[in-house]
């Protein structure tokens, strides 16, 4: 009688191993990694199917995709971890073009010498984030690079989503006269990393504001606002999604410094190292621009929502040529808020 | 936020402006040299030009430390990394100034990454603090930090090196490139524009707050009676500068010309003598020092004293300064001494621009080109509302 127990596979050792570069070789030890890790995590129908690609039904409309790379340094932060920031960051750029989010791929390079353990939090974290969002992860790949041709893992997702005819929320669509709504304290993503980065401890933690914002999208076109463009302010800040947009659209931009929301502890740790947080990633946060007459409606609409409770009209458009973000001081002088320049905090999202 | 707040008050400034409104007399013009980047940068932040009469007029000064460095210190730190191969800790504002032969330390660190034989290595950090782990971290390589800045950054760096002694460290040093305030006000007041032929008007100083809370204001005292010049040290805040504005208007109207202390807060007369005792342990005066714009000024600049040659890695390394020109366009020399303003350069905000920067001022935040290009170019331009 032989001892082979037939179909028998050690487990994956999820409290002391680690990636080695069998695991991205194709061979048994990857399909290990995939069933045991990832699909046992991630399951739905689609994943399930097996196939090099997932095989979906699509509704009626126009199909948006995007894609987005996520390379953050901590892996784990207040807030949140690379696993649910590569979820929602994805779902929001979906969103954000007033597409329904539908499904999602998630392509993995991990570097030998991972934590198995760590990995498996990353993917509960994504699994989790993928099912309060209502957005499957479908497809997925896996690579293994050498010990230090990676910091750990990268994670890319890709999102694809419908739009009905007719929503369109284009970035160059703001028009004189048009208010500027953001939804809520921002920089508050790229302080929690930074504390974490510097140790800057406070009482409370800095956490990231991480969220899919698909949701609150929803009920923002419900209130029948006329809402021209939307974006999430994520690298750069607000300051520089909002010179995209003045770019894309021909206007200038007025902001009132007094009426931009910041937490109190996100405006010490800014100062403390001199930084500006309209310059700070945001992860859960978007920004609204609308027809004049529907602000206060769309406000009104936001704050109900429990992502946008601290929303506020922060400024309007008006034409000017020279396509200048400005801004009044808190103080009552006037300065630009230009674009970032150079990288003000690396490897944020 | 508690203690920040106060000093940014929209209702206060309102007054401050008010009052500077009455006091500037119809009839003459005020001219006053903030001397220190970080006014620069908070003047233009905050708009403060904006809340001034007309006839009260802020030039900017020399004190950017990373403005005042000249292309040949760069291209020390350059050739350490290139060509020494230890492995150079910057703060990150050096790292974008323009170097001899198109380079910069940012521009030289991408390539070493291309692994073509060279060995060497550019780290931007945070805290000098940092240099000193990274050198016990890696035994095995030369960690030279890049040591740059006012009165301010020299106790740190001092530290650091008796730090390094007491480990015993061998693997690291410092390329000591500190600066003193006093000389290059000196420099600005000798200069043929200030003094022979008035081109640049200058009727008081404000002076830094945070490099007299190391010197005190004692130092000034000088500039003071010999030069007929009233300063006045003050903070960082907006209403420190609006408040040491009134300040300097108010001597001026009164003929006076005194050392007043804006930032009583923190800044004496003898400063931290703690500080000055730590530094003097650990560095002397350098007979003389390249500034850019200012050209050699006589004991501007500090080195690192013979006892402690070992972290010195002028010494260490035998990197000797060159002397290198200017781009011949670039007018940052007269900006930095108050001759031009950054809009009267020819390539400002054309050819030379933040993600391109020709010269050292429109590098760092700090710079009177990138302060005025980041936050007050619009002034230049007629623009609604």
């Amino acid at each position: 009688m032989s001892g082979v127990r037939q179909g028998y596979v050690r487990p994956l050792d999820l409290k002391q191993g680690v990636v080695d570069l069998t695991h991205g070789s194709g061979g048994r030890a990857m399909a290990q990694l995939i069933d045991e890790l990832f699909a046992r995590r991630l399951g739905n129908d689609y994943l399930g199917q097996r196939n090099d690609g997932a095989l979906m039904p699509m509704p009626a409309g126009r199909l948006v995709m995007s894609t987005d790379g996520h390379v953050v340094s901590p892996l784990f932060f207040p807030g949140g971890d690379i696993g649910c920031l590569s979820v929602n960051g994805t779902i929001n750029d979906v969103a954000v073009l007033g597409a329904t989010p539908l499904y999602l791929a998630a392509g993995f390079i991990l570097e030998e010498g991972f934590a198995l353990a760590d990995l498996a939090r990353i993917v509960d974290s994504m699994a989790r984030a993928a099912a309060d969002a209502g957005v499957p992860v479908v497809t997925g790949d896996t690579k293994v690079v050498q010990k230090g041709a990676g910091d750990g893992v990268y994670i890319t997702t890709t999102g694809v989503g419908v739009v009905a005819d007719g929503e369109d929320f284009s970035g160059d669509r703001a028009q004189p006269g048009d208010r500027i709504i953001v939804s809520g304290g921002i920089g508050e993503h790229g302080m929690a990393i930074m504390a974490q980065r510097e140790s800057i401890g406070f009482a409370a933690p800095i956490v990231s504001d991480t969220a899919a914002l698909h949701r609150l999208i929803a009920a923002m076109r419900a209130s029948g606002a006329a809402i021209r463009t939307l974006r999430d302010p994520t690298r750069g800040g607000v300051a520089t999604t909002l010179n995209e947009i003045a770019r894309q659209s021909r206007v200038g931009m007025m902001l009132h410094e007094s009426a931009l929301p910041v937490q109190p502890e996100v405006a010490a740790a800014c100062e403390f190292l001199g930084l500006d947080p309209l310059y700070v990633a945001n992860e859960g946060k978007l920004l609204a621009i609308v027809a004049p007459a529907d602000a206060d409606r769309l406000l009104a609409a936001m704050r109900a929502h429990p992502l946008a409770r601290d929303a506020a009209l922060i400024g309007s458009v008006h034409a000017d040529h020279h396509h200048f973000v400005q801004m009044t001081s808190s103080l009552g002088g006037r300065r630009i808020v230009d674009w970032l320049t150079g990288e003000q905090l690396p490897r944020i999202c | 936020m508690k203690f920040i707040d106060e000093f940014r008050d929209g209702e206060l400034a309102r007054g401050l402006a008010a009052a500077i409104g009455q006091a500037a007399r119809g009839g003459r013009d005020y001219h006053f040299m903030e001397f220190c980047g970080g006014h620069t940068h908070a003047i233009a932040r905050y708009g403060v030009s904006d809340l001034l009469p007309d006839n009260v007029r802020l030039i900017h000064g020399p004190g950017c430390p990373v403005c005042v460095l000249p292309i040949g210190r760069i291209d020390m730190a350059i050739r350490l990394a290139v060509d020494v191969g230890v492995t150079l800790c910057s703060y990150g504002d050096p790292l974008r100034v323009p170097a001899s032969g198109g380079l910069s330390l940012f521009k030289a660190k991408a390539r070493l990454g291309s692994g073509r034989g060279a060995s060497g290595d550019i780290r931007m950090l945070y805290s000098a603090a940092d240099a000193l782990a990274l050198a016990q971290q890696q035994p095995d390589r030369q960690v030279v930090f890049f040591a740059i800045g006012f009165e301010t950054t020299t106790p740190p760096t001092a530290l650091l090196i008796k730090q390094a002694r007491a480990l015993a460290l061998t693997n690291f040093s410092v390329l000591c490139c500190h600066v003193l305030t006093p000389s290059a006000i000196a420099s600005i007041l000798e200069s043929p524009e200030v003094r022979r032929w008035g081109t640049v008007p200058l009727d008081g100083f404000i002076g830094p707050a945070h490099v007299s809370t190391i010197i005190g204001t004692r130092p000034y005292e000088f500039f003071a009676e010999e030069y007929r010049k009233p300063v006045v040290i003050a903070g960082f805040e907006p209403l420190d500068v609006m408040h040491a504005i009134l300040m300097l208007i108010e001597q001026v109207n009164s003929g006076r010309a005194q050392v007043e202390n804006e930032f009583s807060r923190a800044v004496s007369r003898d400063g931290n003598r703690k500080a000055q005792q730590l530094v003097s342990e650990v560095f002397e005066l350098r007979r003389s020092f390249a500034w850019r714009g200012l050209g050699e000024l006589p004991y501007s600049a500090l080195r690192i004293r013979r006892e402690f040659a070992a972290f010195d890695a002028e010494r260490r390394f035998a990197v000797a300064y060159q002397p290198v020109d200017d781009h011949p366009a670039c007018e940052c020399g007269a900006v930095l001494r108050g001759v031009k303003r950054p809009q009267e350069c020819r390539i400002f905000g054309s050819v030379c621009t933040p993600e391109n920067p020709v010269g050292s001022c429109m590098v760092s935040s700090e710079g009177a080109c990138a302060a005025h290009y980041t936050f007050g170019r619009f002034a230049d331009a007629a623009v609604a509302p």
